[in-house]
């Protein structure tokens, strides 16, 4: 059994729980207020996500970079990876909010997309 | 002159929404003037999420937030001057402002809706000494070198102030290929809020030392400040109006009208926001007065100044209150009152008292500095009891 130690980021609260896991499950939590701790340790724990915002270069555009996001949460671990990807990234103005900047991300079907209008230089 | 019937000074989220509401109310004549060269003000350079949850039951991003409301003054038709500071306001209600375009010029408002938003406290409020020394930023202009002109300020970095501009400052460094070294906190808790000390330096194993007392050294080429936020409010004292000491903001009725009649104020220009939800709700309530104020007939205006006020009085573990006053006879249904407590408080309550009368007790499981507190004063209570002269709220233990 491995124990793990979580602040819940679920109400300002932040209740520290005690997560026990055993073969990849959740066995027992301790620690939380409510519900909503329970559900974050659970989720925390086993399959961690976050959502990815950075920018990228935009050319000819009336600003240098836009600022990008991953369209849904991607697995935490991916997050490195997921900045290497998008570092070497180019894009043509215009570019208008919810553009697919890159397709399917490290294979996790999710599209990081434009989170800002940049129009063309005129 | 030019004239318009509502000039809003700042194009950032409470200018926006202020203008979206006063249009809304039945006001034609707008316009937003900003400095910047596009609206959005800060929201432009925190591209992170967790914005709009209150709002729009969704996360966005600032500069999605922003977007929203800049389509909605576009599909308005709100006037707005982009690259244009306003740099007096005077009793008459003209605001002198200059762009390269129109050099130096003077508009006739007939009210004013404050919405320069704040800065961030400057190494000078630290003691920090020297002339411009290299490698030292605040959190918030790292944020613009970063985000906005794509350029880093260093490799190695060490945070002063954990305030949420400097975690998320943390995590984007880091993403950006710097090492961050430390997060450093004088108070023993720390301003951020928890999801920001969990996902901007726990995910990264960044450490976050509070005050300590300790000496240690940190080798690092950058230092970022996060040690808080000032209203900007010169242009308002410029025109004398009343500020308040705790929030450096203008102290304001429940009109969110200054001491000075007709200018009214909203946003981090008021008093410094965490989320900027709030921001807007506030800002729509300041637009709407400005527009019912330029409806309301002069006399009309002179009687309901006659009225006595009521004064909201922070008690016991309350800092401050925004609004200050009530006005009886123009109340809303209901008024919220914001305010921030001294410090963290567990298993407390909030009570309001009406001069002598206890009216409303609640218990909270905690309250923190860090968060915005609220509560909401109804008109039919207000209204119950006569010649009441005091609102107090307090925290009791
Ligand atoms: C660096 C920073 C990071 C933040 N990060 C977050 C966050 O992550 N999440 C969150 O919910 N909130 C965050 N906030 C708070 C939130 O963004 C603010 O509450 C919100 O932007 C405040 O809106 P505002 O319109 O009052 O001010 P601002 O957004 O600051 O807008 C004020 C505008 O007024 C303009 N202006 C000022 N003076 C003049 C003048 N004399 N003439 C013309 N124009 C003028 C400015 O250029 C600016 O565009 C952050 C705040 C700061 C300062
Ligand atoms: S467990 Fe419940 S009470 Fe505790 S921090 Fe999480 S949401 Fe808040």
């Amino acid at each position: 059994m491995e124990t793990k130690e979580l602040i819940c980021i679920g109400c300002p609260l932040g209740c520290m729980m005690n997560v026990a896991i055993e073969k990849g499950q959740v066995i027992k939590i301790s620690g939380n207020s409510c519900q909503k701790g329970e559900q974050y340790a659970k989720k925390e724990v086993i399959n961690p996500t976050r959502i990815i915002t950075s920018t990228v270069i935009v050319k000819n555009g009336e600003l240098p970079m836009v600022s990008v996001k991953t369209s849904e949460d991607i697995p935490k671990d991916k997050i490195k990876d997921c900045m290497k990807e998008l570092k070497g990234i180019i894009v043509e103005a215009p570019i208008c909010i919810g553009d697919i900047i890159v397709r399917n991300v490290l294979g996790t079907n999710v599209n990081v997309i434009a989170t800002k209008n940049v129009r063309g230089q005129n | 002159m030019e004239s318009f019937d509502i000039i809003i000074i700042g194009g950032g989220p409470a200018g926006l929404a202020a203008a979206v509401a006063a249009k809304e109310e039945g006001c034609n004549s707008i316009l937003i003037i900003e400095r910047d060269k596009e609206l959005g003000g800060i929201l432009n350079q925190c591209i992170h999420n967790g914005f709009g949850l209150h709002t729009f039951r969704e996360e966005l991003t600032g500069p999605e937030y922003a977007e929203r409301y800049i389509e909605r003054v576009k599909e308005l038709n709100i006037e707005y001057k982009l690259n244009t500071m306003v740099i007096d306001i005077n009793s008459k209600k003209q605001v002198t402002a200059m762009n390269k375009t129109e050099g130096h010029f003077t508009i006739q408002a007939k009210a004013i809706v404050l919405a320069m938003g704040c800065r961030e406290r400057a190494r000078g409020a630290l003691g920090i000494p020297g002339y411009r020394p290299a490698g030292i930023y605040s959190a918030g202009t790292a944020q613009r070198l970063v985000n906005i002109e794509g350029l880093m300020p260093g490799k190695e970095v060490v945070i002063l102030g954990s305030g949420d501009i400097g975690l998320i400052m943390a995590r984007r460094m880091t993403l950006e290929g710097a090492t961050v070294k430390l997060v450093a906190e004088l108070m023993p808790y720390s301003g951020g809020l928890k999801r920001n000390i969990v996902q901007c330096l726990d995910d990264y194993q960044i450490p976050l030392r509070l005050s300590q007392g300790t000496e240690e050294y940190f080798s690092c080429d950058t230092l970022l400040l996060s040690v808080g936020l000032i209203p900007e409010n010169e242009l308002s004292q410029g025109l004398g109006i009343n500020i308040e000491k705790i929030t450096s903001g203008p102290i304001v009725n429940d009109q969110l009208e200054t001491s000075e009649e007709g200018i009214f104020a909203c946003g981090n220009v008021l008093h410094v926001h965490d989320l900027v939800d709030f921001v807007s709700e506030e800002a729509s309530l300041a637009g709407r007065n400005a527009a019912r104020y330029v409806i309301v007939s002069a006399e009309m205006r002179e009687s309901l100044a006659k009225i006595n006020l009521i004064e909201l009085i922070s008690g016991k573990g309350v800092r401050y209150t925004v609004p200050k006053y009530i006005n009886p006879i123009k109340m809303d249904e209901v008024v919220t009152v914001r305010f921030r407590v001294d410090k963290v408080y567990r298993e407390g309550s909030i009570r309001v008292t009406f001069d002598n009368n206890e009216v409303w007790k609640r218990r909270k499981k905690i309250m923190a500095p860090g968060e915005m507190e609220e509560v909401k004063i109804k008109r039919q209570d207000v209204m119950s009891e006569s010649k009441l002269q005091n609102i107090t709220i307090e925290i009791i233990e």
